[in-house]
């Protein structure tokens, strides 16, 4: 009683409509710009999207798979058919009840874009309805990640639309945002480039499991959402937390983590697992079309000037051997010993062996991406020491997005190399990682690596179920694409999160969770 | 008067038609592909092919010209890319700061710089003259995001006495509106005030070499009263010129302005588009700032008759 | 070739006249004090310019992570690129790569010098050639003017930045990119003087003899705009050095690894409050240029153009 009195007083007095305690301010880690969540893999949107919309399953803090709008499901002898069904009083921001038709038309949609979403449906016959809250997946063959294709952490996650919402052409943006999530989305209030705002459902039923992951009881303590998105300069956003004019900041800039540690009102977190930096070579074009030629950068990358240089607050990084994300089922140190044990002389004489003929590598550099844009820099002064020509190229983070999608030689507008940073579910397994697909041209990601045997060993790893062998495969996986030098992994970090001490309840596994979230 | 009016509004748009052909043709000729940057970071090549016909990009520039010239002449500015908003909402989402922040600067920069231009006029060649001129060579010469930080740096952070950052709208409250925009004016008004102080100075000059001043003296008029009412008035004009002319500057400065103190105005809005190759937004708010400047110049021309009686059209 | 006659002797004679009066106005430019304060000033900047390869600075893109953000004065430790480390002293500072500043600062003079004074030569250039077509081609004026005025719709910033983020920032893409907006004014001024100076006796007998029209523009017209295009090139120049730093600042300028002082300065933008010497040093930098150039102008103008001195 007493607080709703000084409720009322408190809404009288700041002239808002929520008590200031009940507002979580928050400075996210971009821009919000599209609100599909299957319709591209930013990471903003996956983060939009698990604020509105529930999934059938979620992964929690050790990466095990667990029920979230499933109640139990069962699989038949031969592994061809599986049975889910949904818990009770799962209801949309509508007021409608979430059906099995919702379900298996929003899977079909995500079918089409997500990279194991398309992975899974090679696999799948046919879906059925047989009641209103339970569906049928028939396989035409075993496959080994149903349920880790399902419970996916990370973009694009197979959220739950409302099925009129979900038969949206999976290449034509959605329009209405409506879901079964903790939070409403504030259409009206959403300004592009300003703000975005999320409102607690109050007919959100959570489960009793304690919250882990993308898993367990999603419970809200605030009133509203508010993520800032026009707060955009690093000294900025920090300014204004120390100030107390915003609540947390997701991703804040690395060389302004000491002194925020250093202000006893505000406290940063970090999280695991890890981010992984990645160095991508082109293997249509010369010189990295030459494997020999790949693995004299690799050897010259060791990993600890790119993370001194990119990160610099020591307790924020540590090198890793394993090119799935240190510290999760997969992790291994096989095959790295071109690239750990490595040292600038071996690099010189394996490129002098190699045959290489001066052709200068088109190095691309992000500007505007605080998170990566110094490693390019030392990637160069690496390769001129092991006697790389270098041509780094300076562009925006959307440039180099642009531009790493064409197959064109690098002197027509294609490219040699570029860096980027993965989130640990995006790369701790031979599927999801990316640039371990290496169907040459057909293959999904940039880069376009040819290799038949990690192909084959990465289908013998889809249709594998025994745990074990599944990591044996992985390590042989592994071993090979050093051996290919695929791609260069160049270490681990963590992007800690940074909020004033009155906000507690923090947790985050792969994208930020705002639920389960007090502010005293 | 309604001539003149009827013969400047149909030539500006020529000039408009200009602007329009002018930046068509400067985004489409240049490299970046807002499909690619759509389609997300894990997108493969085949994705963005469809994106960008989805986006009508495949189609011949001729045509995509066309269609855009035929959207914009039905006073459709066409569909943010990146947004998934019509550009017109997003304008108009943003005009608020923009503007609010443009009317704040431009007040304080004439309350400051008439009376100190006027004043060094009057006091030609003393020591107040010479610290003015001094002054206004080095507002030019500051640059603004510099100022932005040592004023947010001593006021904010040093002193705590404003905020450091953002916007509050009007509607929710005239004081915390006003304290969020108080230093990013002042940091965008001295190059303003530089302008100003220089073009009050010198037309001060000359009006108090006119005979009509001397008339005045000659009668006896208090010192303040000539300054003001004869020597001042006559130079209305050049300011209210210099004004006009400044906007271009004032729209510049509101870029940086605004990215240095996080306002979501429509200089962000410009900057945001441009790095994400979203071509209508772009266009759309060249378009419309260019549209502004032409109308705030033709408010200046109908504003001598006002401020110049001598002046007719 | 023509047989020389005796208008034409005329003529040059006045021609010649011109020049001597030239002379006494660049003796009253060199006494005037603005102009010896400012030229003072950029003499020393475009020295520090030149010499900076012996002023005791290093390589300014080479970096090392181990002496990151140190404070002025301060020794560390830099890794050339044959591998060989050296012990430097950071009279700047570092920034958070660990490259040395004051390297940066003194390379980054070049780079703004270079930006100023070919924007002003780009704009100038551009500028008089259509100014010159527009005033003395009757039907092409127009045309020209209208597009002018288009170009002229449009904020200066606005295009530098569009134009720098669409084609990827070099030099070259910036010098355009930063001249192509102060061509409209460059062109009005040539325009208006050159009708002004069409009606001079000199010219009117040089059109009535016949001589070719680009004799009169360039050998007539011309060296009678110098003085006031000087004036607006120093300005040019003065706000292209300030606009290259916002394009930098803004990320859309030169390549990050260029040592300009906008990129010092955007690189310090992120730690402002810790290390301010990021901003600091490269801020003064600018600033003195930019306030030389301009004080150059002001000086320019008020002994080369009295009547605009009179203006503003």
């Amino acid at each position: 009683m007493n607080r709703k009195i000084l409720a009322v007083v408190m809404l009288a007095a700041a002239g808002t409509v929520f008590a200031q305690d009940k507002v979580l301010r928050v400075v996210p880690h971009s821009n919000l710009a599209i609100l599909d969540p299957i319709w591209t893999t930013a990471y903003m949107s996956r983060n939009h999207g698990y604020m509105i919309y529930d999934t059938l399953f979620g992964s929690d803090e050790k990466n095990q798979v667990k029920p979230q709008m499933v109640e139990e499901w069962s699989v038949s002898p031969d592994k061809r058919l599986w049975t889910f069904k949904l818990r009770k009083g799962l209801e949309f921001h509508d007021g409608k009840p979430v059906t099995s038709e919702d379900v298996i038309a929003s899977l079909a949609r995500w079918g089409k874009r997500d990279a194991m979403g398309v992975a899974l449906f090679t696999f799948v016959d046919r879906m059925d309805t047989p009641a209103a809250d339970t569906f049928r997946i028939f396989l035409r063959e075993t496959c080994g990640f149903v349920l880790e294709a399902l419970g996916k952490p990370s973009s694009n996650v197979p959220f739950i639309m409302p099925k009129r919402i979900a038969d949206t052409d999976a290449f034509k943006q959605i329009e209405e945002h409506i879901g079964s999530g903790p939070y409403l989305f504030k259409r009206d209030d959403f300004k592009p480039g300003d703000k975005a705002v999320y409102l607690r459902n109050p007919k959100y039923v959570p489960r009793n499991e304690p919250p882990s992951g993308s898993t367990g009881g999603k419970h809200v303590y605030v009133e509203r959402v508010e993520w800032n998105l026009a707060l955009r300069d690093a000294q900025a956003q920090v300014n204004a937390l120390v100030k107390g004019e915003v609540d947390i900041i997701e991703q804040p800039s690395f060389p302004l983590i000491p002194g925020l540690k250093a202000d006893p009102n505000i406290v940063v977190y970090t999280y695991s697992p890890p981010l992984q930096y990645m160095a991508r070579f082109n293997h249509l074009h010369k010189p990295f079309d030459n494997p020999k030629v790949r693995q004299a950068a690799m050897a010259a990358f060791s990993q600890l000037p790119f993370l001194q240089a990119q990160v610099g607050v020591k307790e924020l990084y540590k090198t890793c051997p394993s090119m799935f994300t240190c510290g999760t089922p997969y992790a291994s140190s096989v095959g790295s010993d071109i690239q750990s044990k490595s040292n600038m002389k071996k690099a010189q004489a394996l490129l002098k062996a190699s045959g290489y003929d001066g052709t200068p590598v088109v190095l691309m550099k992000p500007t505007d991406l605080t998170a990566i844009d110094k490693l390019p820099d030392v990637a160069a002064q690496l390769m001129r020491q092991a006697g790389f020509k270098v041509d780094l190229q300076a562009m925006d983070w959307q440039t180099l997005v642009g531009r790493r999608a064409k197959k064109d030689p690098p002197d027509k507008g294609g490219w040699n190399m570029f860096l980027t940073a993965w989130q640990g579910p995006d790369i701790w397994n031979p599927i999801a990682n990316a640039a371990l697909d290496t169907r040459g041209e057909q293959s999904g990601w940039f880069g376009w690596g040819k290799d038949d045997k990690i192909v084959e060993l990465r289908n013998q790893f889809m249709r594998e179920t025994d745990e074990t062998k599944k990591k044996k495969l992985a390590e042989a996986i592994q071993a090979r694409a050093f051996e290919v030098a695929t791609h260069v992994p160049l270490g681990e970090f963590d992007a800690p999160l940074a909020a004033r001490k009155n906000v507690t309840g923090l947790f985050r596994q792969t994208g930020n969770f705002y639920w389960n979230l007090k502010k005293n | 008067m309604v001539a003149f009016l009827a013969r400047r509004l149909l030539a500006t748009i020529p000039v408009l038609l200009i602007v329009a052909v002018l930046v068509f043709l400067m985004l489409r000729l240049t490299p970046g592909d807002p499909a690619a940057i759509l389609a997300g970071d894990a997108a493969n090549t085949e994705q963005i092919a469809r994106i960008r016909a989805s986006l009508g990009l495949d189609q011949p520039i001729v045509v995509q010209f066309g269609i855009w010239i035929g959207n914009m002449l039905s006073g459709d500015l066409g569909e943010s890319f990146y947004y998934k908003t019509k550009v017109a909402t997003l304008i108009g989402q943003r005009l608020e700061p923009t503007l609010a922040l443009a009317t704040l600067t431009i007040t304080i920069a004439i309350l400051v710089a008439v009376p100190l231009g006027a004043i060094a006029a009057w006091r030609f060649g003393g020591w107040f003259d010479r610290s003015l001129m001094g002054f206004s060579v080095l507002g030019f010469s500051v640059p603004v995001f510099v100022l932005a930080y040592l004023l947010i740096w001593f006021v904010s952070l040093k002193l705590g006495l404003l905020p450091v950052q953002g916007y509050q709208r009007l509607a929710d409250g005239f004081w915390p509106f006003l304290r969020h925009l108080i230093l990013p004016a002042i940091t965008l008004s001295v190059i303003y005030i530089a302008l100003i102080a220089r073009i009050t100075r010198a037309s001060v000059l000359e009006a108090l070499g006119e005979d009509y001043i001397r008339t005045a003296r000659a009668k006896g008029l208090p010192e303040a009263r000539v300054l003001v009412r004869h020597a001042l008035a006559n130079a209305a004009v050049p300011i209210a010129t210099v004004i006009g002319i400044g906007i271009g500057l004032l729209i510049g400065g509101v870029v940086v302005t605004e990215s240095v103190y996080a306002i979501p105005g429509l200089g962000r809005l410009t900057v945001d588009a441009v790095l994400a190759r979203d071509f209508p937004t772009i266009q759309g708010v060249i378009l419309f700032f260019s549209v502004v400047y032409v109308l705030i110049n033709l408010l200046v021309d109908m504003s001598y008759v006002f401020l110049d009686p001598r002046i007719r059209y | 070739m023509q047989t020389p006659d005796p208008q034409q002797f005329q003529a040059l004679s006045i021609e010649a006249s011109a020049v001597r009066r030239q002379q006494g106005v660049w003796q009253r430019v060199r006494r005037n004090w603005s102009v010896r304060i400012a030229g003072a000033m950029l003499s020393v900047l475009v020295a520090v310019a030149l010499a900076a390869p012996w002023l005791g600075t290093v390589d300014p893109t080479l970096f090392d992570p181990g002496s990151r953000d140190l404070y002025p004065g301060k020794t560390g430790e830099i890794t050339t690129l044959n591998g060989e480390i050296i012990t430097h002293t950071f009279r700047m500072g570092s920034d958070s790569l660990g490259r040395d500043i004051y390297s940066r600062v003194l390379f980054g003079t070049r780079v703004s010098l270079m930006v100023g004074v070919l924007c002003a030569l780009l704009a100038l250039a551009l500028g008089i050639v259509c100014g010159l077509a527009s005033g003395y081609l009757r039907w092409l004026d127009g045309i020209l003017m209208r597009f002018m005025d288009g170009l002229m719709a449009i904020p200066a910033i606005l295009i530098a930045i569009a134009l720098v983020a669409m084609w990827r920032g070099s030099l070259a893409t910036v010098i355009v990119a930063i001249a192509i907006p102060e061509i409209p004014r460059v062109t009005r001024l040539v325009r208006s003087l050159v009708l002004s100076i069409r009606e001079e006796p000199y010219v009117e007998a040089a059109i009535s003899l016949g001589t070719p029209t680009w004799k009169i523009l360039f050998g007539h017209i011309l060296p009678n705009c110098i003085a006031p295009l000087m004036v607006q090139g120093t300005f040019i120049c003065a706000f292209s050095i300030l606009v290259e730093a916002i394009l930098s600042f803004l990320g859309v300028g030169l390549p990050p690894d260029i040592p300009t002082w906008g990129n010092v300065m955007a690189e310090g933008r992120q730690q402002f409050n810790d290390y301010p010497h990021n901003i600091f040093f490269p801020g003064v930098f600018l600033a003195v240029t930019v306030l030389s150039v301009n004080i150059l102008g002001d000086g320019l103008r008020d002994t080369l153009d009295p009547k605009m001195a009179k203006r503003v």
